[in-house]
């Protein structure tokens, strides 16, 4: 009677942590997108400030991506940017107390729109920014319209200037593409060498040296992923650097070499054991009709395992896709849209990784890099339905 | 029922003891435990200092989770409102300075730029050392993430708040900076002061258009000659200013500073 008690609560036991386990995922995804989504209804400027000029200027609205080459000094007429035949000045807003006094400004800066609309009387051609506090009775100036961010702008702008003043730009187009290229050239380095040696490891070694060999390589999953990018910055990136004659070693290529290594004891281990777990029988039929070793092999045994290697294919490009720190090292992490596996590249997780910890809590730059996290969990939850579809189709 | 006490009686004293907390900048980590350490032999405190990056330290500040947010940057407009959000009071102390250091490959013939030439090599438009009297060999420069406080503050200086170039290479850590710095023959880069050593070489700097090339070391940082120099931050509320403020006097006391100084950091003063 109590027995039976006792394996009822263990089935409810086991129902309570899967349902503990599916609600916890969906909370995170859920909280996630809260964030990644708040980021599309931001503007660029930063939180609390204005675009002004002067209220002759005929300018009405500006893009961000233009707003940002004005306060980089890029253009020096308005006519430049769609306004009349002036030349631009910038003031930025930093620079305001080598104009005024700290009285003139205030003690609790309540006079800056007094002040901002001086300097803009004197100087009419000006562009500045404005805390949008000041903005009230003894404020003159016109507010330039700056466009909210964009789903489009996000993905096609190539600019990631997160923390720009006044200005952000957010283009992550150049990280989304260097987050596949590294992983892409992962996987085609990481694939063959995993299956050759899992093949090998399984059918061929002598078992007493298999008991030697597969808890060396389950240790390299163990190495923490820093010790691999240090690795990679004072051993592969130089090695890169003097082979292809480059200025720079800090590529997506040692980037991509990395991560092979780290995803091999994954790929390795699960492949063994899917080719392990092919019954003998299937082994001595194929050899008793004839087929050699290696036709065995190729031909019986590889097929049998195929759903094994497709879930260690997918586990790998998971490890390469999401792994941030080993890449941060070693990628160079330039923000530019990369034509050759010898270039540096960004990548979502290393921008996330590196940029999470500085970026104020809950601002646009925040929210942007929750984004990230979204496209890469999109990535990501596309490739194992991608693969899970055609595995299961083809069956 | 005698553990029950004692364990009672132990947690209690643990929650009695709880002592000051900084959180914040990575770059003013070392010099908070420095400091940390020191006072609390010296006035049997009980201060605890985590890094995580200045955003992080003056998000817990907002959030109550720290008693002092470290940061190697002004706190910005936004982290301000959010302050005057939550209806809190803030102090802000400049604790000590630290200077930046362009370094170069060794190797470099160049041993001196103005900043004009630094902004234009950091901005993307000087291209080859040739251009600023050096050997023919492509420039690689090497930087700080976007949202570290030495990037910010590097771009305010120098480049006169322009942006740094979409190539720059961003390194996640100063001590990767000198590292790659050190392994590659055309590369710039910029590291506290406390971080040059013999693998790399330093770049005297003119702010004078070319007139006078100041070295950086702790004499010419502190006579105030050598221009990249920046502020570290300590930020505090109002409210707990009793509790904070013998930290603080001690931080900021000769003995204090002589410590800061030890540590490669530059006196606030």
């Amino acid at each position: 009677m109590i027995k039976k008690y006792f394996e009822k609560l263990q089935i409810a036991l086991l129902a309570i942590s899967s349902m503990i386990t599916t609600v916890t995922i969906f909370l995170i995804v859920i909280f996630l997108f809260s964030y990644g989504i708040k980021f599309f209804t931001n503007s660029s400027i930063e939180k609390g400030y204005d675009i002004v000029v002067h209220e002759s200027n005929p300018i009405q609205k500006l893009s961000p991506v233009i707003l940002q080459q004005i306060f980089d000094q890029e253009y020096t007429f308005w006519h430049e940017v769609g306004g009349n035949q002036d030349s631009l000045e910038i003031l930025h807003f930093e620079d305001l107390p080598n104009y005024y006094t700290e009285e003139q400004m205030g003690a609790e800066f309540e006079l800056v729109g007094a002040c901002i609309t001086d300097y803009l009387s004197k100087h009419p051609n000006a562009i500045t920014i404005i805390p949008s506090i000041n903005i009230n009775s003894s404020f003159k100036g016109k507010i330039v319209e700056v466009a909210s961010i964009k789903f489009a702008d996000v993905f096609t702008t190539q600019k990631w200037f997160p923390t720009s003043k006044p200005i952000a730009l957010f283009g992550i187009l150049p990280m989304i593409i260097g987050t596949l290229l590294v992983s892409f050239g992962a996987i085609v380095l990481a694939l063959p060498f995993g299956i050759a040696c899992a093949i090998y490891m399984a059918e061929i070694m002598k078992s007493k040296w298999r008991k030697y060999l597969k808890p060396t390589i389950e240790l390299l999953a163990g190495i923490p992923s820093v010790v691999y990018g240090f690795f990679g910055l004072v051993v592969i990136v130089p090695i890169i650097k003097n082979v292809f004659q480059l200025e720079v070693g800090e590529t997506a290529l040692a980037g991509s070499i990395i991560l092979a290594i780290m995803a091999l004891p994954t790929i390795i281990t699960i492949t063994e054991d899917a080719i392990q777990n092919v019954p003998n029988s299937v082994r001595e039929a194929s050899l008793s009709l004839g087929a050699s070793k290696w036709q065995t092999i190729l031909y019986v045994v590889l097929p049998f395992a195929k759903n094994g290697i497709i879930t260690a294919t997918v586990l790998g490009i998971g490890r390469a896709i999401g792994e941030t720190m080993a890449v941060l090292m070693v990628t160079g992490n330039s923000a530019i849209i990369p034509n050759s596996f010898l270039q540096p590249v960004r990548t979502i997780p290393a921008t996330i990784a590196a940029e999470l910890g500085e970026a104020p809590f809950g601002g646009t730059h925040f929210q942007a890099l929750f984004t990230l996290g979204c496209i890469l969990f999109l990535f990501s939850m596309g490739i194992n339905l991608y693969v899970n579809y055609t595995s299961r189709s083809k069956n | 029922m005698k553990k029950i006490a004692f364990i009672l009686f132990l947690a209690f004293n643990i929650s009695q003891a709880q002592g000051i907390k900084i959180k914040g900048s990575d770059t003013v980590l070392p010099l908070g435990q420095k400091e940390a350490e020191a006072f609390n032999k010296k006035s049997n405190a009980n201060v605890s200092v985590t890094g995580g990056g200045s955003g992080v330290g003056i998000s817990s500040l907002v959030d109550g989770t720290t008693d002092i947010a470290a940061s190697s940057r002004k706190i910005k407009m936004d982290e301000k409102m959010r302050l005057q959000e939550a209806g809190k009071k803030f102090k802000e102390i400049v604790v000590a300075r630290d200077a930046l250091t362009v370094i170069v490959h060794p190797e470099n013939k160049v041993s001196q730029l103005t900043r004009e030439q630094l902004e234009g090599i950091f901005t993307g438009k000087i291209k080859n050392w040739k251009e600023v009297g050096g050997a023919d060999l492509k420039i690689v420069v090497y930087s700080r993430e976007t949202s570290s406080g030495t990037y910010e503050f590097f771009k305010e200086i120098v480049l006169k708040r322009k942006n740094f170039s979409s190539s720059v290479l961003a390194m996640p850590a100063t001590g990767a900076i000198v590292q790659s710095v050190s392994q590659t023959k055309g590369a710039i880069g910029y590291v506290g002061l406390a971080y040059l050593d013999k693998s790399t070489k330093a770049i005297k700097v003119s702010f004078d258009q070319g007139k006078t090339f100041t070295e950086s070391n702790l004499q010419t940082a502190k006579a105030g000659t050598y221009p990249i120099v920046r502020p570290l931050f300590f930020y505090y509320l109002t409210k707990d200013e009793a509790r904070v403020k013998a930290l603080v006097d001690y931080i900021l006391s000769p003995v204090g500073q002589t410590l800061a100084e030890k540590s490669g950091y530059i006196s606030a003063k």
